[in-house]
């Protein structure tokens, strides 16, 4: 008699990984998720407009569901380069505790209902751009490029660069240049960042097979291109001084971590110090963070109580 | 894994299930109370 089961020829494992609440926790990426929604923030407090506080608290939900929604179906899609590498392996699908299935169907959900809410609360053009920002990061970087090109993180990485210009857009319904700018400034933030940890990593990278830039091209042209994008970089932080959109509170602080940035990208470059990448991805991170933040205290400074003026 | 140490899994994902559930719930009523109100 023919077997017509849906299990029919199947191997059924004797029992399931059940994914805890932690495991469904870690499945968001929080430390890039929380970043993400800074930056968002940021962009959301500097838009002109008044938004509600709660559609605020809205829009910075939906952010943040929208970005751990992305790194859940990266985790599902990425399962088999995660489990072979050190930094990743403890991860909840490559550690077993969680199937694919589960990781893929949890980050679908949360990517809908992120951009349905911001599109019902919020409005349409940040909901827009929220889907946009998914579906650049899943279809474009996670199943196209992260494996075919040393290029993956550079163009991917106008994924990350998206939250800004979102939380402009829920406050203010439009997109203007201060937003564009920040999103230049996270763009090209994002190459000696993540190449910095490549280089630390390179050989991992190599036996999962990813083609990051010190695999295909070598270490030496991935310390020149780290610095070559950090000559880029850190200028560019200067721009919303430069162009009148902050003040001298902000130009002043932001030239001075600018330069422990450029001192750190130097050291990389020379390459005589083993832990200068290390240093350098732990800098990037906490550099960003500052210039997002700076431009927070210049504009509280500058507009004194009448500010945030975007929420309220 | 032990059953027990399966069933402190699960139950602890309902749990958090639950409690998300009950955040979407409270915030769905308070910016339909917001979005009523009007600007």
């Amino acid at each position: 008699m023919v077997d017509l089961s849906l299990t029919a020829g199947r191997e059924i494992p004797a029992e399931l990984p059940v994914a805890g609440a932690r495991d469904f926790w870690l499945l968001l990426k929080p430390r890039v998720m929380s970043l993400v929604v800074f930056t968002g923030l940021v962009g959301l407090l500097l838009a002109p407009g008044t938004m509600h506080p709660v559609l605020a608290l809205t829009a910075l939900l939906c952010i943040a569901l929208g970005a751990g929604a992305a790194g859940a179906i990266n985790m599902w899609y990425d399962a088999d380069i995660d489990a072979r590498m050190r930094r990743t392996r403890a991860r909840p699908i490559p550690a077993g505790r969680m199937t694919r299935g589960d990781a893929l169907a949890f980050g679908s959900v949360l990517a809908v209902a992120a951009v349905l809410m911001m599109g019902l609360f919020v409005n349409l053009l940040a909901a827009g751009l929220l889907a946009a920002t998914i579906g650049f990061y899943v279809f474009i970087y996670t199943m196209w490029l992260k494996r075919r090109t040393p290029q993956n993180i550079v163009i991917g990485g106008a994924a990350g660069a998206l939250p800004p210009l979102i939380g402009w857009a829920a406050a203010s319904g439009e997109i203007g240049v201060l937003p564009v700018i920040l999103f230049a400034i996270i763009f090209f933030w994002t190459p000696p960042h993540f190449w910095a940890l490549a280089l630390d990593r390179a050989k991992e990278y190599a036996a999962a097979g990813v083609p990051m830039l010190p695999v295909v091209a070598g270490l030496a042209a991935t310390r020149r291109q780290i610095a070559l994008y950090s000559l880029i970089y850190v200028p560019l932080t200067l721009a919303p001084w430069a162009g009148g959109y902050s003040g001298p509170l902000y130009g002043g602080l932001v030239a001075l971590l600018g330069l422990g940035f450029l001192l750190l990208a130097g050291m990389v470059w020379r390459g005589t110090s083993a832990v200068a990448p290390r240093r350098l991805f732990g800098y990037s991170i906490l550099h960003l963070f500052l210039v997002f933040a700076a431009l927070l205290a210049d504009r509280a400074a500058t507009a004194g109580a009448a500010w945030p003026a975007g929420v309220g | 894994m032990p059953v027990s140490d399966m069933h402190r899994r699960r139950r602890g994902r309902n749990l958090a299930l639950a409690g998300v559930l009950l955040a979407f719930v409270v915030l769905f009523f308070v910016v339909t109370l917001v979005k009523l109100k009007g600007p």
